[in-house]
């Protein structure tokens, strides 16, 4: 007996959909049993994970909020992932996002109001994408490696991070902490149900994959995107710019990841510290993927990996075990999914006995 | 029958999903016959060879290889037995030598200097002249060929298997390839000879397998037929020659090129030189040449996907295009079809009224503001399929779902339906089978007829003979004089495309330079 891959003759739409549920499924069998033979109580740890989470109402504000950032990056990082265009440093656009926003407020003053909070949230729109143009730059210029780049690029944003929160924006009343004044009462996001932790952003992250599900299925721009992505001489021979396809997806990229910085600082954080980069930007990744580069894909996947990273807490506390256990599924997922993507192109056939040329 | 035969297949079937690509398929090919496999794409040749050579194996029937049935397990048990088959596609690399691209081929480890004498015995008993320290990718498609020959004939074959040999060589070279052919043949080898090129049978093989529809259809013998005959039993109809209007005149000159250059693109590209011609309403122009003499590159630059060195060097009537970007030259009016459908004509993955949106969005009002009509789209799809009969399940049928010949054809009418004043064509009817071939010419003159100028470049002379007006040669980057196709000269034709790579000078001199 042996196993053979063959190619469908269309992409199975039932592989694309239920090939991340049995990700997400699989990881928490496996988690499971990994956790028991580590003599950890496996099952209570995959539980508080994955289903305290949904089940606990009052869980539910902190998935909110967390899912909010994830999504918005997501939106962004499948456009670039349709275009094969490889953005894996939105972790340091949503730090330029949230600094840029930052700036605006600093000079802004104590006093200013809801067009400034507007013109944050567009710096950091800006900020994102103004990061993200680096590795366009380089790329369309001399055909750099956007991998490499923009990786490279989130750990010099931790350094610029590190030098503004420890020097020129240094909370003065702070007690020497590294960490930016927190912001006045004026420039915060507005809570949507009071007595929540749920602000502005997570109504926007919840809007915007609509708007960008018509953007890729309906603009001359997502047709673009995807033509690049499937077949780049096709794009050309079509009149499609592939250096302009670059720049666009990676400026949105950029942008969204800019944006959740914004949104982040201005929404839930108030205030940039050494802490800030939590790891959205990267685990937003994992997001797209999982989403099957869709815009409501990533809205479903955001809300999923929200769930695990609030799990992590629930779990560090009952079973004890590390926080960063949230990512080691996380992890888990993203293979699972991209070890799956072959199912929707091929299927698996078990060949029991070899065939022979004196059958007949 | 004293001696059985070399090869023997009877109901050889195999299923693939979807499909029955062989249907209860027999024949048999005798020792020292040249025997023609005839059919038209997707009839199931390569398929059946493939089962012949070890690459896949049969769901049912049985192959005899001299009388006694054998399996056939891989490439390397067909080779064992003496069976050497020379692909379509190269498998060499081109930036190692001849020798060395033999000797990577070779199952047994041979030291490279007795391998050496063996290649030069092996091309002195057959004629076959090649350095074997030349680096691949300094050599002719021709020459390549011959690599890959001198590697079957190695192995001492007693079949031979040649899939589509000639497609890309000059009328010179076919003619030395079956010189060795018919010698090897009389050395008592077996040749499976796979091509779609109806005179070239007559020509060479003593019988000819028809398949159609992964069926045998008949086994005729070629020297008594027709080409014509042979050609409606492939495609199981009659078929159609080219309607021309009588008495058209050709107007002014609508597609201008002077002194076009493009650099070469990598170190295997070839550019283009100083080419000039021009192309008048209701002309069809065709360039012949051997592959990979600047082909591609004179496509993409007159698409617009390369720009030229000299904006001035393009120009549709009066409207100079040589700076504007393929979108732009279309909105001129000038489309094209490039010779690779999957991936360049068309998207794979995608459905055909969105293959409709890539060439199709901005002179079918296909956008309006950015946002695509997929309903203007998907009309504009079924209407391309209806009007160039495209086998296809309908505008949402995924492009990779349809066979090449109506990939080609729907491609083919994609740019057609929009009316287009400058047409510009890469091997419109490369793998298509004869039927779509007839369709897709008669939808070339008929564009023609309504003023539009056509160029039509192809290295499938006889296509050009039959199709074209005016005929021209380009032979590494550069574009022979045109010549009209009446009265045209083959043997001058067949020289061009050898240019300084044919065998009218001696290898080793042409390339010292």
């Amino acid at each position: 007996m042996r196993l053979k891959l063959e190619k469908r003759p269309a992409p199975s739409t039932f592989m694309l959909i239920a090939t991340p549920i049995a990700s997400v499924l699989l990881t928490m069998l496996i988690g499971m049993i990994v956790f028991d033979a580590i003599g950890i109580n496996g099952q209570r740890a995959v539980v508080d994970i994955f289903l305290t989470p949904v089940l606990a109402s009052y869980k539910w504000q902190d998935v909110a909020v967390k899912a909010a950032p994830l999504i918005i990056i997501a939106l962004g990082l499948s456009i670039g992932n349709r275009a094969q265009i490889w953005n894996i440093g939105a972790e340091g656009q949503y730090v330029l996002g949230a600094l840029f926003a930052a700036a605006v407020g600093l000079y802004a003053g104590p006093d200013a109001g809801a067009a400034t909070l507007i013109l944050m949230i567009l710096a950091g729109i800006i900020g994102g994408a103004a990061w993200a143009a680096i590795p366009a730059l380089l790329k369309t210029r001399w055909d750099v490696n956007e991998i490499l780049t923009s990786l490279m690029l989130t750990y010099v944003s931790f350094q610029v991070l590190g030098f503004l929160v420890g020097g020129p924006w240094k909370d003065p009343n702070g007690r020497n902490f590294p960490a930016t004044a927190p912001l006045p009462e004026g420039l915060t996001l507005p809570i949507l149900f009071p007595g929540s932790t749920v602000h502005l952003g997570v109504a926007i992250a919840l809007i915007l994959p609509f708007l960008f599900w018509i953007l890729m299925s309906r603009s001359v721009f997502g047709f673009q995107i995807r033509v690049v992505g499937s077949a780049p001489h096709a794009a050309r021979h079509g009149g499609f710019d592939a250096k302009q396809t670059i720049w666009m997806a990676l400026l949105i990229g950029g942008g969204m990841a800019g944006l959740a910085g914004a949104l982040e600082f201005t929404g839930s954080l108030k205030a940039i510290g050494l802490g800030f980069p939590s790891g959205y930007g990267f685990t937003a990744i994992i997001v797209a993927f999982l989403g099957r580069l869709h815009p409501i894909g990533c809205l479903i996947a955001g809300i999923v990996l929200a769930i695990t990273y609030v799990g992590g807490q629930v779990a560090q506390t009952t079973v004890h075990i590390p926080n960063s256990t949230a990512g080691i599924f996380q992890a888990m997922m993203l293979f699972f999914i991209l070890a799956s993507d072959i199912l929707i192109r091929y299927r698996v056939r078990v060949i029991k006995a070899k065939p022979s040329g004196a059958q007949a | 029958m004293q001696t059985p035969p070399r090869l023997d297949l009877s109901g050889i079937t195999k299923r693939f999903p979807g499909v029955l690509a062989n249907d209860q398929v027999s024949f048999a090919v005798q020792p020292g016959e040249i025997h023609a496999l005839l059919g038209e794409n997707g009839a199931g040749k390569s398929t059946l060879v493939k089962m012949i050579y070890g690459i896949m194996q049969p769901d049912a029937g049985v192959i005899r290889w001299n009388g006694a049935p054998i399996t056939i397990a891989n490439p390397k048990a067909a080779r064992k037995l003496g069976i050497g088959m020379v692909f379509q596609h190269f498998s060499l690399f081109e930036a190692m030598t001849v020798l060395e691209n033999i000797a990577l081929g070779m199952d047994a480890k041979i030291p490279a200097r007795d391998l050496e004498a063996k290649i030069v015995a092996v091309m002195q008993q057959y004629g076959l002249k090649l350095e074997p320290h030349r680096i691949v990718s300094t050599l002719s498609v021709g020459e390549r060929q011959r690599i890959e020959i001198v590697r079957a004939l190695l192995l001492n074959p007693n079949l031979l298997i040649m899939d589509e040999p000639t497609s890309v060589l000059t009328p010179q070279e076919v003619e030395q390839l079956f010189v060795v052919l018919r010698q090897l043949a009389a050395e008592g080898c077996s040749i499976l000879y796979i091509s779609h090129k109806l005179h070239e049978i007559k020509a060479l093989c003593d019988t000819a397998t028809i398949l159609r529809g992964g069926k045998l259809v008949d086994t005729c013998d070629p020297a008594v037929e027709t080409s014509r005959s042979m050609a409606e039993k492939m495609i199981g109809g009659s078929l159609k020659d080219i309607q021309r209007g009588e008495g058209r005149a050709l107007g002014k000159p609508k597609l201008i090129v002077q002194g076009l250059s493009v650099p070469k693109d990598g170190p295997f590209g070839v550019a283009l030189k100083d080419i000039g011609f021009s192309v008048k309403a209701g002309e069809i122009f065709g360039i012949a040449g051997v592959a990979g003499n600047g082909q591609n590159a004179l496509l993409l630059a007159l698409s617009g996907e390369v720009a030229a060195q000299n904006a001035e060097a393009i120009y549709v009537d009066t409207t100079c295009v040589g700076a504007l970007s393929a979108k732009q030259r279309r909105l001129a009016g000038m489309a094209s079809v490039p010779e690779e459908r999957n991936g360049h004509a068309a998207v794979p993955d995608f459905s055909l009224s969105d293959n409709a949106i890539l060439t199709a969005r901005d002179r079918m009002g296909m956008v309006s503001g950015g946002m695509v009509n997929a309903r203007t789209a998907k009309t504009y799809a079924g209407e391309v399929i209806t009007a160039f009969s495209v086998k296809a399940t309908g505008p949402a049928a995924m492009a990779d779902s349809l066979s090449g010949g109506n990939l080609q054809k729907f491609i083919m009418g994609r740019e057609i339906m929009q009316k287009p004043q400058v047409l510009v064509v890469s091997q419109p009817t490369w793998g298509v089978d004869a039927g779509a071939a007839a369709a897709i010419h008669q939808a070339l003159v008929d564009l023609a007829a309504t003023g539009s100028a056509i160029v039509v470049i192809s290295q499938d002379l006889d296509e050009l003979l039959s199709l074209c007006d005016t005929l021209a040669v380009i032979n590494e980057g550069r574009l022979s004089n045109p010549m009209p196709v009446a009265g045209a000269n083959i043997e001058e034709i067949g020289l061009l495309m050898g240019g300084i790579h044919g065998e009218t000078q001696t290898p080793e001199l042409s390339h010292a330079s």
